[in-house]
């Protein structure tokens, strides 16, 4: 009983925590991948390699003075302090249904772990995160309309608009996963993709299912407002949109939510699609070994991912709004369709 | 467990109800709905019914409501006038109209099922595959039914909004 409680508690402490700490080892990656990207040299003072800049940011952020736009009272200032926290909780929470490693049945302090996820027995899985995930918009929404500003509140008209439109497409192109699988829970998902094709192919979902990859993986940008897509707070035409009022810890909270769903984003997209802990031609040894082996690959194959947001962001334009919303309902809903009818196919030929 | 999960959320989905009504910030009334389709997940959880707790989440929790948000901020409405109670006729046959739907209601499901205990869980199978398998079986045309109303709504929604060319 109170081993299980121990680590339930162990589970949840060690995820948010490493989520948290990813959070400024990735605002570094983010900063110094601009300014190589554009030949500069970026934060580069504090530490060996400006490595340290996070934490004097972090300082800086929490000794700002908290500040309430005027004119914000009443219900719409509850909802300026809450906008906020709904970010950072959704963001968070939505990670416990996330599996990240291989658990050849290991114990701690006698009772078994259940597999590296923090909510192993949720047999919703990935409609759990879709579930969670799509709440993340009402922070933004409710940061531009209680901000009594008129940019703030074009950015929350905009991310409404924009997260309902990705959300389709999203949940289309990973119907076609989900099938193979035959399963909802990510574990299963993983495990169906470990072996090769032909001895040399890994038997990755993004081989077979490569559109429903791409569809996957951009409205995977669009829901984490990254750009291309980050019309929500685009500096040129809005300020920053829905969090141009916020300061202090307040905005460090959206700062913190956007880099947290990046790294669900990035586990996602390696779970699906890239194979999650496996590694073709890789037996992962037994025990203890065998776990953290299984967590690193992982953790390789994210941070790839990561750094592909970064670099995605600082290499491509911004779209313009119409040229969004054409591209999430006239390209992205129909490809992932595409998608799932010929996994669909191929699934009934080969039972044939 | 089950009875006092469905107490308090039975509670908190009436209160916020009535709220979503009765209060005149529109901004709170579509919270107040938000609150509403939390605890009827939460119901639908309690009784097993995963997949339908997951559903009322995804749909109403994060695209229906989304925007109902998104056309009270296009139009900028900060507050709505009480609305008298200038038809009181209307009114009247509105209340008994709503009476009548629920007496129906409850007493359908009274006619299906024996005794509430039979809507607890472990009765119930709510997983995805017996509720795919019924809509694609024995529910084909209600199924079938309810597309061609969504596909009626949509043509409908695009007449109404098309400009050019009439």
């Amino acid at each position: 009983m109170w081993a299980e409680i121990l680590v339930i508690v162990i589970k949840v402490v060690v995820v948010s925590s490493v989520l948290l700490t990813l959070v400024p080892i990735m605002v570094w990656v983010e900063r110094r991948g601009a300014a190589m990207i554009q030949d500069r040299l970026g934060p580069n003072r504090v530490g060996p390699f400006g490595l340290l800049q996070p934490i004097v940011d972090a300082v800086k952020l929490i000794t700002k003075e908290d500040l309430t736009p005027s004119g914000v009272k009443g219900v719409d200032r509850l909802l300026y302090l809450l906008a906020p926290s709904i970010a950072l909780v959704v963001a968070i929470s939505v990670f416990i249904a996330v599996p990240f490693g291989f658990d050849p049945g290991l114990k701690l302090f006698g009772h078994a772990i259940d597999g590296f996820i923090v909510a192993p027995n949720l047999n919703l899985g990935i409609l759990y995160i879709f579930a969670i995930a799509s709440l993340g918009v009402y922070s933004v929404v409710l940061a531009g309309w209680a901000s009594n500003n008129k940019y703030s509140l074009m950015g929350g008209i905009r991310a409404s608009a924009q997260m309902v439109s990705y959300e389709l497409a999203m949940t289309i192109s990973v119907v076609g996963v989900l099938m193979v699988s035959g399963s909802f829970g990510l574990q299963d998902v993983v495990l169906h993709q470990s072996g090769t094709w032909f001895g040399f192919i890994p038997r990755w979902n993004v081989f077979p299912q490569i559109i429903g990859a791409i569809t996957f993986i951009v409205a995977a940008f669009a829901e984490t407002n990254r750009l291309p897509f980050d019309l929500v707070e685009a500096e040129a035409e809005l300020v920053v949109g829905y969090h141009t009022e916020y300061s202090s810890m307040r905005f460090a909270a959206f700062f913190m939510s956007e880099y947290v769903n990046m790294v669900t984003a990035s586990s996602l997209i390696v779970i699906l699609f890239f194979g999650g802990w496996t590694l073709p031609g890789f037996a992962t040894p037994a025990g203890w070994l065998g776990a953290l082996v299984s967590i690193g690959i992982f953790a390789v194959k994210v941070a790839f991912f990561l750094w592909f947001f970064v670099w995605v962001r600082w290499t491509l334009p911004r779209f313009r709004f119409d040229q969004l919303m054409a591209l999430g309902w006239k390209t992205m809903i129909p490809l992932a369709v595409l998608n799932f009818l010929l996994v669909g196919a191929g699934m009934a030929l080969r039972n044939l | 467990m089950v009875t006092y999960v469905f107490l308090v959320a039975a509670a908190v989905a009436i209160v916020f109800a009535l709220l979503a009504i009765v209060h005149r910030n529109p901004i709170v009334n579509v919270l107040s709905l938000l609150v509403v389709f939390f605890a009827l997940a939460a119901i639908y959880a309690v009784l097993g019914m995963d997949f339908l707790a997951a559903m009322q989440l995804i749909v109403y929790a994060g695209a229906v409501l989304v925007l109902f948000l998104f056309v009270i901020m296009l139009l900028n409405i900060k507050s709505v006038e009480r609305i008298g109670s200038g038809r009181p006729l209307q009114a009247v046959f509105g209340a008994l109209t709503a009476i009548a739907i629920a007496t129906a209601t409850v007493l359908a499901i009274r006619q299906l099922t024996p005794s509430w205990g039979a809507l607890l869980p472990g009765s119930a199978k709510g997983t995805v595959y017996p509720l795919g398998h019924a809509l694609l079986t024995s529910h084909t045309f209600a199924f079938e039914l309810i597309s061609v109303l969504l596909v009626a709504s949509l043509v409908g929604a695009y007449v109404l909004a098309r400009k050019e060319d009439r």
